[in-house]
C-alpha cells in the first residue's frame, strides 16, 4: 500500500511544495516510513535548457570524480552543486544528493533522431547498471525528483521542498513490500521528462522488464515501478504512440470487449494487444505519470487500487484518496473516479 | 438533547474513536463530527444506538464491524464503508469508493450518488439478518460479485445509466440486485441471470426505496413505479461443476 | 539358442474365483495373450504389452498384471534394458526401434520448478468471477505500430498485421499423422480442437477427406517426405508447418512401413498401396538456413501470404541460435520439440540419447530472441513432454506462447503409454489402421474426452494465473520472476533465468 498524489496547473501557475507535503502527510497510513519523494516541474528556470541530473553519491570523494569525467566525455557540465538538505532527526543520511545541469553534445550520437535524449538515457542506464556508488535518479529538464527513505514530512523537510516552485507536482509515500526501502527505491521514478509514482505491485514485472530490456533499458532499482517509466519512454517517445493508445497497451480492454467493438476500433485494439502484449501491466496498480506538458493517472483494468481525480479551475488533482486532494485544496469541485484502465489526462495549455 | 460536537481537525482516527466510544458509553445518542478529513475506521466495531453525523470526507472502512449505530455522512466516503458491518445504518450524502458494503452481514447503506468498483461484494445473509445497499447514482464493474445474500438497488439517477461496466453479480449465489432501467446481458457476470422485476419484487424494494427517498428528499412512489430488472443467482452453487475428486 | 529367452516383461494372472469366463479379455487383446480352451482362459504373458485393454474391459476386475515378474541380478550399470538390448542386437544385428518418448530416467526439470502465488502485497484473482484471458495469438507480430492521428483526433492504423491463429487456450494438439494414428483418433482430436477453440496438426500424412470439416482448425505439415502435399492441401490448412525435426529422433527421418499403407492411407499420403513411406533425414531442398527461408516464402507465396507458416525443430544443443535464424526467415512461429517428445517409432538410441529437454530449449530460445530484440515478433511453441497444466504454465513462463500436446492427448483417448505404437495393433484404436481396432475408438466419445482434458487444463491454468495475480496470459509469458528452481544446479538456473527457492 502506498499513497500517491499529483497536481498540475494547466495554466502553468506555480505552486510551492508546502501543499503537497501536507497532502502526502495526510496519507501517512499508506506508508511505512521507508520511502517518500516528490517530483516538481518548472523548478529550475535558470537552467531550463539543461538536463538536471540528480545523483545519489555513496562516498562522494571516491565516486564523484568518475562521474564528472563520464559526463564531460558526453557533453558539458554547465553547473553542479550539492542539493541543499537539512538533517532531520528521523532520517538517516546515507547518500549525498548532488545535482548537475548537463548539456549533452549531440554530435556524440549524430545518427539518432533525438541524440540528446538518447545520450542522457544511455548515461542513466550505464551509470546505474555499473553500480559504482553513483545513482542518477532524476534526469529531466527544468524538473527534479527529491526522494529518500523516511516519512513524507521528513523527506520534504530534508530537501526543504517548500522552497521549490513548480506547476506540476507528484508525491509518493511508500510502504515497500518486495524490496527493501532504500533511497533509490523511493518514488517518483524518473527518466528524462517522465516521472512515475505508483501504488500497487506489478505482477507482470518479469515480463515487462525483460521486454523493455530488449530495447536497451536496464532496470536497476530493484522495484517494479521503474519499468513503468521506461515503458512510457518507449511507447510514447520512441514509438510515438499517442498517450491514450500507449495506455491501451499497458491496460488494454478485455478481448470480449474488443470483440464487441466496431471493426476499425477492433482492428486497432487487436493490433495494440498483439504488438505490445509484453508491455501489458498486470496486477494491482494506480499510477500517476508526469511529463513537462501533461499529467496522467490510470489504474489497472480491474481496479485493484484506488484513484480519484478532482478539478478546480486550471488545476487537476489525482490521488489515492479524496481527503488528500481536499487537504491541498478545500475548494476542489466534484471528485470523481476514473474508469478502470482508462486514463485521466491533464495537459498544460499551449 | 443537543448533539455532542467533535472537531476532528488534526485528530487521528484512534483519538476520534476514543471520544466517540466514551460518549456512547455515557449514553450520548447524537454525535456531530466536524472537519473530518481522511480519518479511517470511524465507528469501527461500535455498538449501541447512537447517531453520528459526519461532516467532511471520512477515510476508508467507515462503520466497519459496526453493530447498531447510524452514521450520516455529509460528503463523500472513501473505500469500503460498511465493511463486514453487522447492523445499523450508513447514509452518505455524496459518493463512495470501491468495495462498498464488502462482506456486509446486516444493516443498511444508502448512498445518494455513485459507488466505485465491487460494490456489495460478498454481502451475505443469515437468518433474520439481511444487508441492504441502495445507490442513487451509478455503480461500477463487479457489482455484487460473489454475492451470497442481501439486496442491492441501483437507481441510476445521475446522468448516465445505472451500470455500464462488466461483471454484475459475477459468482452470485444468493441475494438479489435490482437495477433501474435496462442492463445489457453482456454486462452480467458468471452465474447471474436477469429478469424484469414484477410486483412481488417491487414489494420487497418498496420499504428501502421509501427510506432512500426520505433521506434525500425524493418521491419514493414515482421512483418505485419505474421499470427495474432483477439480477439473481442462476444457482446457489454456480461452480459445483468445476471440480472432480482425485 | 545360446542366448535363450529373456524373462517375460509382464506376467498376467487371472483370479479364477472372480473370472466368469465372459471372454472379453480374449476379444480385447489383439496381441493374443488370452485364449479360451475347454472352459478355461489360457494366458501367454510373453505377448503382453501392458496396454491394459483387458484390465479395462474385465467386468470382474479379475485380471492382474505384474511388471518384471522375474528379476535379473540387480546392477546399477548393467540394467535390465541394457542387457536386453544387447541380446536383441546380438541376435539380429539391427537398430532397435521403440515407441513413445524418451525412456531414460533423466530428471524432469518441470518437476524441479515451482510456481509463485500472491500473498498480501497483491491480491490473487478469482478466475471464475473476474475476467481471465487465455486467448493467444500465434503468428508474426509487428515490432511497433505506426499510427496516424488526424486533426479530428481520429486514429488510423498504418501497420498491417500478418495473419495469426487465434487460440482460446494456449494448448494445441501436436502433429500426429494419419497412418501413425487412426482416422478415428484424428477425428476425435480435430473435433476437440474445434470445440475448444484451438488447433491440431496433421502430421506428415496428408489430410484425409473425413477431416475436411475441421480443416480451419488443422495445421498442415510439410515434412521432408512431402507426403500428401499439394496446393489443395496447403490451401485447406489454417496454417502450415514445416517439420525439420522432432524431439523423439532429432536429425532422423521417418519410416511408415508398407504394411500400414492401406487404401485410405495411400490416398491421403498420395503414394501407392503397400509401399514404404520414407521421410528423408533432411529436406533435400534445405541444406542451410537461407534454404529454409526459401521454403517458407514459397509456401507463403503459394497460399498468397494468407497463412502463418511454422517451423518445427527438435530441441538440440544450439536450439536458441537456430530459433533466432528461423525467426528471421519470415516464419511466423518456431516450434521446439523437446527430447521427451513422443513418436510412433524411433530408433531407441536416438529417442533416449539425442536432444535436450524442452524446458532448457524454450528458455534459451526465448532469451536469445529477446537479446536480438525480436522476441515478440515471432511465436514460440513448446512441445515434447507436456504432461499436465502445471507444465503448460511453466513452459509459458519460460517463454513459450503456446504448447503442443501429443502423448497427453492420446492418453485422453485411452492410450496407456505401452509404447508398442509401431506394431500397428493398438488395442485402443489409436495407433492402428486395423478396421476392427479403429472402430473401438468412437470419435464422439474420444473428442469429448480430449476436449475435457483441454478444458480441465485451461481451468487449472486460469487458477494458477489467478493465484499469481495475473489475468492475461501475455503477462505470464516469459515472466521468470514467478518461477523458482528447487534443487536445480546453478548452471541450469542461469539458463532458465530463474532464482532458487527462498531467493
Amino acid at each position: 500500500m502506498c499513497g500517491i498524489i499529483g497536481v498540475i496547473d494547466r495554466g502553468r501557475k506555480e505552486m510551492d511544495g508546502s501543499l503537497i507535503r501536507r497532502a502526502l502527510s495526510l496519507m501517512k497510513e499508506r506508508g511505512s516510513g521507508e520511502g517518500a519523494g516528490y517530483a516538481v516541474y518548472g523548478c529550475y528556470p535558470e537552467f531550463k535548457d539543461c538536463y538536471a541530473l540528480h545523483v545519489f553519491f555513496d562516498d562522494i570523494h571516491v565516486t564523484k570524480g568518475a562521474l564528472d569525467e563520464t559526463l564531460r566525455r558526453w557533453g558539458e557540465i554547465v553547473h553542479d552543486e550539492e542539493i541543499p538538505t537539512r538533517d532531520q532527526p528521523n532520517l538517516r543520511r546515507v547518500h549525498t544528493p548532488w545535482r548537475y545541469f548537463f548539456r549533452p553534445d549531440p554530435k556524440m550520437m549524430s545518427w539518432s533522431t533525438s541524440p540528446e535524449d538518447d545520450i542522457v538515457t544511455n548515461l542513466v542506464m550505464s551509470v546505474n547498471t555499473e553500480k559504482k556508488g553513483a545513482l542518477i535518479f532524476s534526469s529531466g529538464k527544468n524538473m527534479g525528483v527529491f526522494k529518500a527513505s523516511g516519512w513524507p514530512e521528513d523527506v520534504a523537510d530534508f530537501y526543504r521542498i517548500q522552497d521549490y516552485n513548480g506547476y506540476l507536482w507528484l508525491g509518493h509515500n511508500r510502504y515497500p513490500t518486495n524490496t527493501p526501502g532504500w533511497w533509490g527505491g523511493a518514488h517518483p521514478f524518473n527518466l528524462l521528462g517522465w516521472s512515475v509514482v505508483h501504488n500497487g505491485e506489478i505482477t507482470s514485472y518479469g515480463t515487462n522488464q525483460r521486454y523493455i530490456q530488449s530495447f536497451g533499458y536496464h532496470c536497476t532499482m530493484f522495484t517494479d515501478t521503474e519499468v513503468v517509466a521506461y515503458l512510457f519512454d518507449l511507447l510514447v517517445r520512441k514509438h510515438q504512440l499517442p498517450e491514450d493508445l500507449a495506455m491501451k497497451a499497458l491496460a488494454p480492454p478485455f478481448w470480449d470487449e474488443i470483440d464487441r467493438m466496431e471493426e476499425k476500433e477492433r482492428e486497432l485494439d487487436t493490433a495494440i494487444r498483439l504488438t505490445y502484449g509484453p508491455a501489458l501491466m498486470n496486477g494491482p496498480f494506480a499510477i500517476v505519470v508526469a511529463r513537462p506538458d501533461m499529467m496522467l493517472g490510470i489504474t489497472d483494468r480491474i481496479k485493484l487500487r484506488p484513484l480519484v481525480a478532482g478539478e478546480n479551475g486550471k488545476k487537476l488533482y489525482i490521488s489515492s484518496e479524496e481527503a488528500a486532494i481536499r487537504r491541498m485544496d478545500p475548494e476542489v469541485g466534484k471528485v470523481s473516479m476514473p474508469r478502470a484502465g482508462y486514463p485521466v489526462i491533464g495537459r498544460v495549455e499551449s | 438533547m443537543a448533539a455532542y460536537r467533535i472537531d476532528a481537525a488534526d485528530l487521528s482516527y484512534t483519538q476520534l474513536n476514543q471520544i466517540i466510544r466514551a460518549r456512547v458509553a455515557e449514553g450520548t445518542k447524537e454525535i456531530e463530527i466536524e472537519n473530518v478529513l481522511g480519518q479511517r475506521f470511524i465507528a469501527d466495531g461500535l455498538k449501541g444506538d447512537v447517531r453520528i453525523t459526519i461532516h467532511g470526507v471520512p477515510g476508508g472502512d467507515l462503520g466497519m464491524f459496526m453493530s447498531g449505530p447510524t452514521c450520516i455522512v455529509h460528503g463523500n466516503a472513501e473505500h469500503a464503508p460498511g465493511n463486514t458491518m453487522d447492523a445499523g445504518t450508513i447514509v452518505i450524502h455524496g459518493s463512495a469508493g470501491d468495495a462498498v458494503a464488502h462482506s456486509m452481514r446486516g444493516g443498511k447503506i444508502f448512498v445518494r450518488d455513485d459507488i466505485g468498483y465491487r460494490g456489495g461484494i460478498h454481502m451475505k445473509e443469515y437468518r433474520s439478518k439481511r444487508p441492504c445497499l441502495v445507490v442513487g447514482g451509478s455503480a461500477r464493474a463487479f457489482l455484487g460479485e460473489y454475492m451470497a445474500g442481501g439486496l442491492i438497488i441501483v437507481l441510476g439517477l445521475g446522468t448516465g445509466p445505472a451500470i455500464s461496466e462488466r461483471g454484475i453479480g459475477s459468482g452470485i449465489h444468493g441475494g438479489e440486485i435490482f437495477v433501474r432501467g435496462e442492463v445489457p446481458p453482456h454486462l452480467l457476470g458468471v452465474g447471474a441471470k436477469i429478469s424484469p422485476a414484477g410486483r412481488e419484487e417491487k414489494e420487497r424494494m418498496a420499504p428501502l426505496i421509501g427510506e432512500f427517498a426520505g433521506y434525500f428528499g425524493l418521491d419514493g412512489e414515482s421512483l418505485l413505479s419505474e421499470e427495474y430488472v432483477r439480477i439473481a443467482p442462476s444457482s446457489s452453487r454456480p461452480f459445483a461443476n468445476k471440480y472432480v475428486w482425485e | 539358442m545360446s542366448i535363450g529367452a529373456v524373462p517375460p516383461r509382464y506376467r498376467i494372472s487371472i483370479d479364477r474365483d472372480q473370472c466368469m469366463l465372459c471372454e472379453r479379455c480374449v476379444e480385447s487383446c489383439p496381441y493374443g495373450v488370452f485364449r479360451s480352451s475347454d472352459g478355461r482362459i489360457l494366458i501367454d504373458s510373453r505377448r503382453c504389452t501392458a496396454c491394459h485393454r483387458c484390465i479395462a474391459m474385465c467386468p470382474r476386475d479379475a485380471i492382474d498384471l505384474k511388471e518384471r515378474p522375474v528379476d535379473y541380478r540387480s546392477h546399477p550399470l548393467w540394467t535390465r534394458e541394457i542387457r536386453e538390448s544387447i541380446y536383441t542386437q546380438a541376435r539380429s544385428g539391427k537398430i532397435i526401434l521403440a515407441g513413445m518418448g524418451n525412456a531414460l530416467p533423466y530428471p524432469v526439470i518441470f518437476d524441479r520448478l515451482v510456481l509463485d502465488a500472491c500473498q498480501v502485497t497483491n491480491p490473487s484473482i478469482d478466475p471464475l468471477r473476474e475476467p481471465m484471458e487465455l486467448r493467444t495469438y500465434v503468428g508474426k507480430k509487428p515490432s511497433r505500430l505506426e499510427i496516424r492521428k488526424d486533426e479530428k483526433g481520429d486514429v488510423e492504423l498504418l501497420t498491417k498485421l500478418s495473419p495469426n491463429l487465434m487460440l482460446e487456450t494456449p494448448i494445441m494438439i501436436a502433429h500426429m499423422s494419419y497412418g501413425a494414428i487412426s482416422r478415428n483418433a484424428q477425428l476425435s482430436l480435430a473435433r476437440a480442437a474445434k470445440e475448444m477453440g484451438t488447433y491440431m496438426g496433421t502430421g506428415e500424412g496428408g489430410l484425409h477427406h473425413a477431416l475436411y470439416p475441421y480443416q480451419d482448425r488443422m495445421i498442415v505439415q510439410v515434412a521432408s517426405g512431402r507426403f500428401g502435399v499439394d496446393i489443395d492441401y496447403l490451401e485447406r490448412g489454417a496454417a502450415i508447418e514445416i517439420k525439420i525435426g522432432q524431439g523423439a529422433k532429432p536429425g532422423l527421418g521417418g519410416h511408415l512401413p508398407g504394411e500400414k499403407v492401406d487404401e485410405d492411407v495411400s490416398s491421403t499420403r498420395m503414394i501407392p498401396v503397400g509401399t514404404d513411406a520414407l521421410s528423408p533425414f533432411p529436406h533435400h531442398d534445405i541444406y542451410s538456413i537461407e534454404d529454409l527461408k526459401q521454403l517458407v516464402r514459397s509456401l507463403k507465396e503459394a497460399t498468397e501470404w494468407k497463412k502463418p507458416v511454422f517451423v518445427k525443430i527438435a530441441a538440440v544443443h544450439n536450439t536458441a541460435a537456430i530459433a533466432a535464424g528461423i525467426a528471421r526467415s519470415s516464419a511466423d512461429a518456431v516450434v521446439i520439440d523437446g527430447f521427451r517428445g513422443g513418436t510412433g517409432a524411433a530408433p531407441k538410441v536416438a529417442r533416449d540419447h539425442v536432444g535436450i529437454p524442452i524446458e532448457a530449449a524454450i528458455a534459451s530460445a526465448d532469451a536469445k530472441l529477446r537479446e536480438q530484440g525480436i522476441r515478440n515478433e515471432v511465436s514460440l511453441i513448446a512441445s515434447g513432454g507436456i504432461r499436465e497444466s502445471a507444465d503448460v504454465a511453466k513452459a509459458i513462463i519460460l517463454g513459450a506462447d503456446a504448447v503442443y500436446i501429443g502423448t497427453a492427448a492420446l492418453v485422453a483417448l485411452g492410450c496407456r503409454v505401452c509404447g508398442n505404437c509401431y506394431r500397428g495393433l493398438c488395442p485402443w484404436g489409436i495407433a492402428t489402421q486395423r478396421e476392427d481396432l479403429v472402430s473401438r475408438l468412437d470419435p464422439e466419445t474420444g473428442s469429448k474426452q480430449a476436449a475435457n482434458l483441454i478444458q480441465a487444463w485451461t481451468h487449472e491454468l486460469s487458477e494458477l494465473m489467478g493465484a499469481a495475480g495475473i489475468n492475461s496470459i501475455e503477462s505470464l509469458r516469459g515472466n521468470r520472476d514467478r518461477l523458482r528452481g528447487y534443487m536445480l544446479d546453478e548452471g541450469l538456473m542461469k539458463v532458465l533465468d530463474v532464482k532458487t527457492v527462498g531467493a
